[in-house]
């Protein structure tokens, strides 16, 4: 069985999700595997649900939205509530943990993080919640190498605003090896 | 060898593509799905000597795209269903006037304003009859990253070769992925270049000149004669006509040059279908879902075959009858983001012969591998 791995992360337009799902196909890609980011959002510019699928393979990808995840992040209700589907038995889930509170306990493994609190607090900037969340993803389920990462994440962020992000990925990573 | 592989949405592959094509103008409104392509080519088209005019609306683009094609350029607009709705007009203007040109349509959800950031196939019908009056279509129907990129280039060369207007039909999610594709130098691609009609001894232009073969030599203003276009029915100089035999002989061959070379313009993949007991019908990224499909159930032991269409109009009568024809296949499942359009055509070429099932979906999310296979075994 050859590898293959299929992640959607939901949130609130503005968080900057579907940006951070291009760092982690980018860095995929970077890393020698097929991947591809696909990402939904509303009309609203902030504030409506938003998710992104990203398929990482070492097959071609024929299909660029998910079908079986593997993982599941939700840092909001709506998303979660909404785009909860497509899972596994076995699929692993994070959640923001102050945000999503109506939780379906249905066996899945379910990782919870304050993410928005520890973008507010950690890092002082609540746009960084989809990057500490990548952090995260990167540390608990080892998909992508965190330097690969973290050049992924410099080739797309705006000037000036490395640094923040970097440490915002790194901040994640830290808190998501306490899951492994 | 090319060094230009990178992470590309399908969007910027379009823009790129028709740069590399020899595209040097670009008329547009900015639109969701599709203003990524009007954001690249706003940035890059200057760089090759192109130019980029945003203009007042969906109409004036597209009038801006036919006068540009006018001058000698290859011209390019995009929009969504919304904007091509309003472009209807220009486009039958350049269909009679027979205007080299390509229109990108990313299809969003539909009639009006819709659902603008949610994929759909509904304005397929639309490429074909959105303008009035009996006029040949051709449409490409992209199905992956690779395709947006290679099928631009072939849309152009069709617009070249047909003097007609071609379409490209993508939706949201292949406008919005991102995935990485190594582009092609463009000196490694087969690029139709224009010959620009140039008068010899004092010899008149004739814009549309039926002794010339099914496509009339295409001219360009500001090149040192005279020439006249027209909206109206018109006779070999472009002069508006009454005159019955013209007006039929012009309309005629307008519909003939596509038509009558079908087996030049048509394209499709054939995937899964040598052993294959079932077909699945199905293009853009509902056809990139088939295939997907296509592997899960056979996994389960259903031989299924997928028939894509890369170029949707005109439709692969000969190529699907061929298949129906064979009588290697027990069914046909036509799968479309819309409430029913292409299958119509799909029933039109089977005559019957074969049963067909639909599987049809229109709900702001795409047509999944898993929405075909449980309703493949369903039906069959």
């Amino acid at each position: 069985m050859s590898f293959h791995f299929e992640a959607r992360f939901g949130a609130i337009g503005g968080q900057g999700i579907i940006t951070a799902g291009a760092f982690l196909a980018t860095a995929a890609i970077m890393q020698g595997m097929n991947a591809v980011q696909s990402p939904t959002y509303t009309s609203q510019v902030r504030g409506g649900p938003t998710k992104v699928d990203v398929i990482i393979s070492e097959d071609e990808i024929l299909f660029n939205r998910c079908t079986k995840l593997d993982l599941f992040l939700a840092t909001a209700q709506r998303p979660y509530d909404l785009y909860y589907t497509d899972l596994k038995d076995d699929t692993l889930v994070i959640l923001e943990e102050n945000l999503v509170k109506n939780v379906r306990e249905d066996g899945r493994k379910i990782i919870k993080v304050p993410i928005i609190e520890l973008a507010e607090k950690e890092i002082g900037l609540t746009v960084t919640t989809s990057v500490i969340a990548t952090g995260i993803v990167v540390a608990v389920t080892e998909i992508v190498k965190p330097d690969l990462m973290k050049e992924a994440i410099l080739s797309r962020v705006p000037k000036g605003t490395e640094a923040i992000n970097i440490k915002a990925f790194e901040l994640g990573y830290e808190v998501g090896k306490k899951y492994r | 060898m090319s060094n230009r592989k990178g992470v590309y949405t399908g969007n910027e592959l379009i823009a790129l593509a028709a740069i590399d094509a020899g595209c040097r103008f670009y008329a547009g409104y900015p639109i969701t799905p599709s203003s990524e392509i009007m954001e690249v080519m706003s940035k890059e088209l200057p760089k090759v000597g192109g130019a980029f005019i945003q203009m007042e609306d969906e109409i004036a683009s597209m009038a801006a795209a036919i006068g540009a094609a006018w001058t000698g350029v290859k011209a390019m607009t995009a929009s969504s269903g919304p904007g091509i709705s309003l472009k209807a007009e220009h486009i039958g203007y350049a269909c009679i006037t027979e205007t080299p040109v390509v229109i990108v349509n990313i299809m969003r959800g539909g009639p009006s304003t819709g659902f603008p950031t949610a994929p759909s196939q509904s304005d397929v019908m639309q490429a074909r009859w959105g303008t009035h009056g009996d006029h040949p279509t051709i449409a490409i129907v992209p199905g992956n990253a690779q395709e947006m990129y290679y099928e631009t280039v072939r849309a152009f060369n069709l617009a070249e070769k047909f003097r007609t207007p071609v379409f490209i039909l993508g939706d949201e999610i292949l406008g919005h992925m991102n995935t990485m594709v190594e582009l092609p130098d463009p000196s490694e691609l087969d690029v139709v270049e224009r010959e620009i009609f140039q008068p010899k001894d004092g010899e008149k232009y004739k814009p549309f000149d039926m002794s010339k073969g099914d496509v009339p030599p295409m001219g360009a203003f500001f090149r040192g004669y005279r020439f006249h276009l027209t909206g109206l029915n018109h006779n070999e100089y472009g002069y508006p006509t009454i005159e019955k035999d013209m007006i039929r002989q012009q309309q005629e061959r307008m519909m003939k040059k596509v038509e009558n070379h079908a087996d030049e313009i048509v394209k499709n993949e054939l995937f899964n279908m040598e052993d294959a007991e079932y077909v699945i019908f199905a293009y853009g990224s509902t056809g990139a879902a088939a295939k997907l499909a296509s592997k899960v159930l056979r996994e389960k032991g259903k031989k299924v075959g997928v028939f894509r269409p890369i170029t949707i109009w005109p439709f692969p009568d000969k190529q699907l009858d061929e298949v129906i024809a064979s009588g290697k296949y027990k069914g046909i499942m036509v799968a479309e983001a819309n409430l029913g359009q292409i299958i119509y055509e799909v029933e039109r070429v089977n005559k019957g012969r074969l049963p067909i099932k639909d599987l049809l979906k229109l709900d702001g999310t795409p047509v999944s591998p898993t929405d075909i296979v449980n309703r493949f075994e369903e039906v069959f």
